[in-house]
């Protein structure tokens, strides 16, 4: 199953379908933006603050989704010396990245308002910047070292190590008292979200999703190519 | 109702300024990410015109290349 991913076979996909996914994702955010900033109604006790909530809650999940991705591609790499996985785990990390550092901002931008600080050191705040670091680390192992071998290893460690955080993110809200709110959507119970403010939530982790997908195939395509090229010079 | 959607009760700054850094965010990381692979189709395009007609068989045999020879403008030529 894993020979399914190997880049000579799927590059027919990822060169193509770019231009359709940046399509879908301008009707889909087009829409979210107006359902975000005009449609939705503000929250009783936030006001029209609440609207900074559909970018900087689809963005913090996206940023923790895609590192966990990459977390898991780099146990399978580590484990089972899987090369098909490494091209596929360093081109999520740019996305990954801009999304986490969207998250810190807007939530610094929403902080102000409502907490009345632009920066805490609170327990979810402190351990998303940390999260940004990793990313930060694990982007730049791939350009310091030059070794394809060495690059792969320590990369995999670095996702793995980083992956210890993920956990962290998603229950400081419940196991240390923080400024931040505690989750308001839950897989396994009901959400406390009204359907009004979830449209644009939903329609707005719909094209963050879709925009992490397209920066993640051009990404591909290009480090796939790079490594053409190189193959190229051996002839 | 325009007055009302820019100043939403004072919070019109903090709103649109989240939305506007999301936004210049996503348009910066796709022009960069979109330059990266231009610059990186040019290079492939320039390495395979320099190669003799020979080596460009040898390559266009390959099932590695293939897609991206069809994907880039050199296989046009």
């Amino acid at each position: 199953m894993l020979k399914n991913f190997e880049p000579n076979k799927i590059f027919s996909i990822t060169s193509k379908a770019p231009k359709y996914v940046l399509f879908i994702f301008i009707i889909i955010i087009s829409i979210g933006l107006i359902e975000a900033l005009i449609i939705s109604p503000e929250d009783y006790i936030q006001s029209h603050s609440v609207r900074i909530m559909y970018v900087h809650v689809p963005s913090a999940w996206i940023a923790l989704g895609t590192f966990s991705i990459i977390a898991i591609l780099s146990f399978v790499i580590i484990i089972f010396k899987n090369k098909s996985f490494v091209l596929i785990a360093k081109s999520l990390a740019p996305s990954g990245l801009v999304f986490n550092i969207i998250a810190l901002v807007t939530g610094s931008i929403w902080g102000k308002p409502t907490w009345g600080t632009w920066w805490a050191w609170d327990a979810r705040i402190t351990s998303m910047l940390i999260l940004a670091l990793f990313y930060i680390i694990y982007i730049l192992a791939w350009r310091i070292y030059d070794s394809r071998e060495k690059v792969n290893r320590i990369t995999s460690l670095i996702a793995i190590l980083g992956a210890i955080n993920v956990p962290i993110i998603k229950y400081s809200v419940d196991w240390w008292s923080t400024l931040h709110q505690p989750a308001s959507i839950s897989i396994f119970s009901k959400t406390s979200i009204h359907t009004s403010m979830m449209i644009p939530l939903t329609l707005m982790t719909a094209a963050f999703a879709l925009f992490s997908i397209l920066i993640f195939l051009m990404k591909y395509n290009t480090e796939l190519i790079k490594i053409k090229n190189k193959g190229l010079d051996r002839l | 109702m325009i007055n009302d959607i820019i100043s939403m009760n004072g919070y019109g700054i903090y709103v649109w300024s989240a939305f506007a850094f999301t936004l210049i965010s996503f348009t910066a990381l796709y022009i960069v990410i979109k330059i990266q692979l231009v610059k990186e189709k040019i290079k492939f395009d320039a390495k395979y015109l320099t190669l003799t007609s020979d080596k460009k068989k040898a390559v266009r045999a390959q099932e590695a290349y293939k897609g991206i020879l069809a994907s880039n403008s050199v296989s046009k030529i």
